[in-house]
This record gives structure tokens, C-alpha cells and sequence, in this order.
């Protein structure tokens, strides 16, 4: 399980002034993100402003042109996809990384298979753990098993391979690229279902969302980039609902600026 | 963590059933069962026409002879096809194979010694192809047909176009090793046939339960997802021409040794259309991602008997080709029901 070394509350990643450019463009000047241990992190953007971009640099896909990324209070130097999974951190891109031709439990182990010394899979183990994984985010039905091929599963459901698999190796950052995207409401449900329940297990989340509403439900806390730069960043408790922060995503897009407090007197 | 969620409460709504043993069991293995099916098929349809020469076991021998070259290719190939690329240059590395280990053998170095360098060498010819192709970028459709000629071109430049033989060879352990035959109510099983039915059951277990088959049917079905999931997809892309390689070494070898220790520069050339014939008929899909060994080893038993099973069956010679391709195009409309992509 996740590991008790740091109090739930207390910041698990901190990202610091980070700087990305590509070439002439400045996709991220100077933005701080402070993922905090055991919340839900709902992350909002337009296109265009960034959000992919944090996105990889919390995968470590970027390694970032300024700035520091600090891991339970350590500096990590350099900043790799590598050094983000065993600092646990695990990132579930949009487009999911799965194999629909094969089963679950390869998709679970794809690229990390558990292997005696001559590189045999030690398929008992694999389902077991497999298993695990999937009993652990309510990823359980009596029509799928681990050999169950992907291709066959929802788009919730493949939403939720993704998941279980990020969670091996006891990640305790799991980061999801836009889960609920192009997903109808009862997959979109399935989907929140496993988020929760990897929640409730002590982990930290970070949601990003096209869709506010989705953000809305799933999130503790909000952090909305915009041009590159840290726009706002909240407790749910800030707003009076859903349409207050919806309200204030319009705002951000018209003026640039997000002010929630005079949008809560004009609401 | 105390309590597990509850369970998604979707499952009275789902259409979908619960799959059995037999259904799970066909969604595994179906792609080579239906291969095996086709064998039996074909075998019936010609031993119906024919039946007393069919339960003759003495009729199988010229079959049981050749089939093994075509055995081992097909089954390396597997590999190929599943991780998304295409080898045509096999044909070229089992005559280089070939004369690789004539030529160790004329100069002295006994028969399995020069076999197990001639499939180094194989491997390490394999290991140049895929290379070409991973990292040069280019579509080992093209690359493959290109070194094809290339290797075939130099291959005949060092021969002078000319065979070579050493008939002497033909009393040694060595050549016991790979052509010695053990009879079995009437009929003659040769070792080479063993050899190919162990390589057969080495690549299974390599395809379906080692680290390298799992990734390479991952790297076939989505490259980008494995690329993601730490894969070394260029390695695993290399190694499949390494694996082709070692099997068109060991074909050159047999090759060699089935005819009575001669080697022709056109070795290997036959095999091209037979070896990919083979792998379809036997249930691999072209678009990668999946594939079957044992449906390989099935298929090819089918190719290898059409030609000599339309002859037995009393069809006048100029007809195997039509046989041949209707088999062919029947297999492929079979195996389209037998499972479509999915996605």
C-alpha cells in the first residue's frame, strides 16, 4: 500500500517555477504545483495553455528547462520517466497504452512482465497479482477475468486496465490524462468508481479533464493553468458549484484574469 | 486499505456472458485449431478420392522428408508477422546458410560443429537485416526484398554459380544426426522432422511464455502503447530478423543434408511463396499483434501436401496450383470468421 512516510495533506510532488519551451514557444514559464497526499487534484486548462505539457513534465517525459521538481521534499535531478516511476509516480496517458489484441493481465504487466531467471512469465503469479490490481479499484464483474481480451472491454472499462496497471509497483501518484474523455455517463461513472477507490487506498490523484463537470465531481481541489501560467489554484470549497467554476473558466478565457470572488457576487 | 469497493453493479445490464472453459479455451488456441481443421480437411478431401494409397504409412515418407525446411521457416516467421514487419530476404539467408556450411565442412570442421556456426552465422546475417531495417528506417518490405537479391547476388558471386559437394560427409555421425530415420509401422520419421517438431514446440514456448514473445506481440498490436510501457520496441524488432535468421540457417543446414550433402546457389529460393503460404494458411494474421505457432506448424503440413496429396488423389499434375490457391483462399474466408481484429 502506499507508503506512510509523509501525512496525508502534506506535499507528496512539488513542482517549482518550472519553465518548458519548445523552441521560440514558452509552453510553461515559471509555473508551481504543489500535489498534496491522499487528494483528488482536479487540472484545468484550455487548449493550448499548457496542460499537456505539466502533464509530461509530471510523467517526466519533459525534463524541465527551469525549475525543480521536488518528490517528498527531495530534489529529483534529472526529471526522466524513469525517475518518475520509481519516485511513484505513475501517468495514464490519454490514449490508454493498451494492446486490445491480448488479455488484461498482459496489459497489467506489458513492459514489466514477471519472469523466472530464464525470462519465462510466471503466468500463476501474474493473474494473481492481476487480481489484486483489479479487486483493489472495484475492477471486478462476472462477465471479464484477467484473460479477458481488452479489445473486448468498455472504454470505462480499458480505462480501468489502465488504472489497475498503474497501481503496480505501489505508485502512489497516479496521474490521469483526460480518463473520462469521449466516455458516455455510465462509463464515466466506472470510471470515477476506480478513482475513488484508488483514493480511499491512501493514494494521490490528478485528474485532468476537458469537461468541468467531470473535474467538478471527482476533484478535492482545483489547479487551472492559462497561458502557460498557474491561473488559479483552490479548494473545491472555494466555489458555490460546478457553475461558479464554469463561470470562472469563462472569465480566464475572455479576460485572462480569474477572480472568483466578484463571479460569487454576481452569481 | 480495509474493504474492497463493491463491485460495478453494471453486471445485471451486461449483455456480454460469462465464457466457459471451451470458449475460453477456442479464443486461445482457436486460430491454430482451425489450422489443424483445414490439415484434416485437405488430407480427407484427397484421401476420399484415393483411400487405399492415403492408409499406406509408406506414402508419407517423401512428405515427412520434406516438410520440416518448410516447418521451421514458417514457424521463425511467426514472430516476424506478429511484430508487424515482413522478411522476404529468408530465401537468400538459407542458400547463404547453405554454403556457409558446405564450405565448413569441405575444409574439415565436422558436420554439427559446422552446423551450430552456420547458425551463428545465420543469427548474425538476421542481426545485419533487422538492423537495415529498425534503424535505417526503411519498410522491410522493401529493405527485405532488396537484401534478398543482395545476398542472393553475392552468395553466387562467391559460388562462381557453381554447386558444392562432398559426398564422403554423407557416412558420418553428423549426418546420422540430422537425416537418420526411425521406422514405425512402415514408416520412416526422419530426425530432421524431430528436430522441426522440437524447434516447433522451442518457439511456442518462446512465443507464449517468454518475456521476448509476449513483447513482441505487444510491439505488433500497438508499438506506440509498448514505446510507452518502457519497451525497447527497436530491439525487440531486431530480434525477430535474429530469430528468422537462425531458422533459415538451420533450413540451409537440412537443406544441404537431405540432398545427399550437395549444395545448389538457388537453395532457399523455393521456400519464399511456401514459408508465407504456410503462415496464413496456418492462422496468423497479417495485421499483426497475434499469431500462432502450432497453426504455423499445421499450416505448414497443408502447402507441403497439396502438391504431392493432388497427385496421389489422381488430380493431373496441372492442377496443384489451382488446388493450391483455392485451399488458400478458402483458409483465409475460414479464419476471417474465425476472428476478426479487434481494436
Amino acid at each position: 500500500m502506499a507508503p506512510a512516510d509523509i501525512a496525508p495533506g502534506a506535499p507528496i510532488v512539488e513542482l517549482r517555477n518550472i519553465v518548458k519551451r519548445f523552441g521560440s514557444v514558452e509552453a510553461l514559464s515559471g509555473v508551481s504545483l504543489t500535489v498534496r497526499r491522499g487528494e483528488v487534484l482536479g487540472l484545468l486548462g484550455d487548449n493550448g495553455a499548457g496542460k499537456s505539457t505539466l502533464v509530461k513534465t509530471l510523467a517526466g517525459v519533459h525534463d524541465p528547462d527551469g525549475g525543480e521538481v521536488l518528490v517528498r521534499g527531495r530534489r529529483v535531478s534529472p526529471w526522466t520517466p524513469l525517475a518518475a516511476r520509481n519516485a511513484g509516480i505513475e501517468t495514464v496517458f490519454q490514449d490508454r497504452a493498451l494492446a486490445p489484441q491480448h488479455s488484461i493481465v498482459t496489459n497489467v504487466f506489458m513492459g514489466r512482465e514477471i519472469t523466472n531467471a530464464l525470462g519465462l512469465i510466471r503466468v500463476r503469479k501474474q493473474t494473481d497479482e492481476a487480481n489484486r490490481l483489479m479487486r483493489e479499484i472495484g475492477f471486478t464483474s462476472r462477465v471479464f477475468n484477467p484473460d479477458s481480451t481488452v479489445g473486448h472491454l468498455s472504454g470505462g472499462e480499458r480505462q480501468g486496465v489502465a488504472i489497475a496497471r498503474a497501481l503496480y509497483n505501489n505508485a502512489d501518484v497516479i496521474v490521469l490524462d483526460e480518463p473520462t474523455t469521449a466516455l458516455s455517463l455510465t462509463e464515466t461513472q466506472k470510471v470515477f468508481r476506480f478513482v475513488r477507490a484508488v483514493k480511499d487506498s491512501g493514494r494521490t490523484v490528478v485528474f485532468i479533464g476537458h469537461n468541468i463537470h467531470h473535474v467538478w465531481d471527482i476533484a478535492d481541489r482545483f489547479f487551472v493553468i492559462d497561458r502557460g501560467r498557474m491561473a488559479f489554484e483552490g479548494e473545491k470549497a472555494a466555489f458555490t458549484g460546478a457553475d461558479h467554476l464554469i463561470g470562472m473558466m469563462h472569465q480566464l478565457a475572455e479576460t485572462g484574469r480569474a477572480d472568483i470572488a466578484t463571479l460569487r457576487q454576481s452569481a | 486499505m480495509t474493504t474492497a469497493p463493491a463491485p460495478a453493479r453494471t453486471a445485471a445490464t451486461d449483455k456480454r456472458g460469462t465464457p466457459g472453459f471451451w470458449r475460453m479455451f477456442y479464443r486461445r488456441n482457436g486460430r491454430a485449431l482451425n489450422a489443424f481443421v483445414t490439415f484434416v480437411l485437405v488430407w480427407a478431401f484427397f484421401a476420399a478420392n484415393n483411400p487405399t494409397l492415403f492408409l499406406i504409412p509408406a506414402y508419407y515418407n517423401a512428405f515427412l522428408f520434406s516438410v520440416p525446411a518448410t516447418i521451421i521457416m514458417t514457424t521463425a516467421l511467426v514472430f516476424v508477422i506478429v511484430s508487424g514487419e515482413l522478411d522476404l530476404a529468408f530465401p537468400s539467408v538459407i542458400g547463404a546458410a547453405g554454403g556457409l556450411f558446405m564450405t565448413l565442412v569441405i575444409s574439415g570442421v565436422p558436420i554439427l560443429a559446422a552446423a551450430a556456426l552456420t547458425m551463428l552465422g545465420g543469427a548474425a546475417l538476421g542481426t545485419a537485416i533487422g538492423a537495415i531495417v529498425v534503424y535505417g528506417k526503411i519498410s522491410s518490405l522493401v529493405a527485405t526484398l532488396g537484401l534478398n537479391f543482395f545476398i542472393v547476388g553475392i552468395v553466387n558471386l562467391l559460388a562462381q554459380g557453381k554447386n558444392i559437394e562432398s559426398r564422403d560427409s554423407v557416412s558420418t555421425f553428423g549426418y546420422a544426426f540430422f537425416t537418420g530415420k526411425w521406422e514405425i509401422f512402415g514408416l520412416q520419421v526422419p530426425n530432421h522432422f524431430l528436430i522441426a517438431v522440437v524447434w516447433t514446440a522451442l518457439c511456442y514456448v518462446l512465443f507464449r511464455y517468454h518475456r521476448f514473445g509476449i513483447r513482441v506481440q505487444m510491439v505488433g498490436d500497438n508499438p506506440d502503447s509498448a514505446r510507452q510501457m518502457g519497451i525497447n520496441i527497436d530491439r525487440i524488432r531486431v530480434g525477430v530478423f535474429v530469430w528468422s535468421g537462425l531458422a533459415a540457417a538451420l533450413c540451409g543446414v537440412i537443406l544441404v543434408q537431405t540432398a545427399n550433402m550437395v549444395w545448389f546457389p538457388t537453395s532457399g529460393k523455393a521456400y519464399l511463396l511456401i514459408a508465407l503460404a504456410a503462415l496464413f494458411v496456418g492462422g496468423t494474421p497479417t495485421w499483426g499483434g497475434v499469431g500462432t505457432i502450432w497453426g504455423a506448424f499445421f499450416g505448414a503440413l497443408t502447402v507441403t501436401l497439396i502438391p504431392s496429396g493432388a497427385v496421389g488423389a489422381g488430380f493431373a499434375g496441372f492442377w496443384t496450383d489451382f488446388i493450391f490457391g483455392l485451399v488458400i483462399i478458402l483458409t483465409m474466408v475460414a479464419h476471417r470468421f474465425g476472428g476478426a481484429r479487434v481494436r
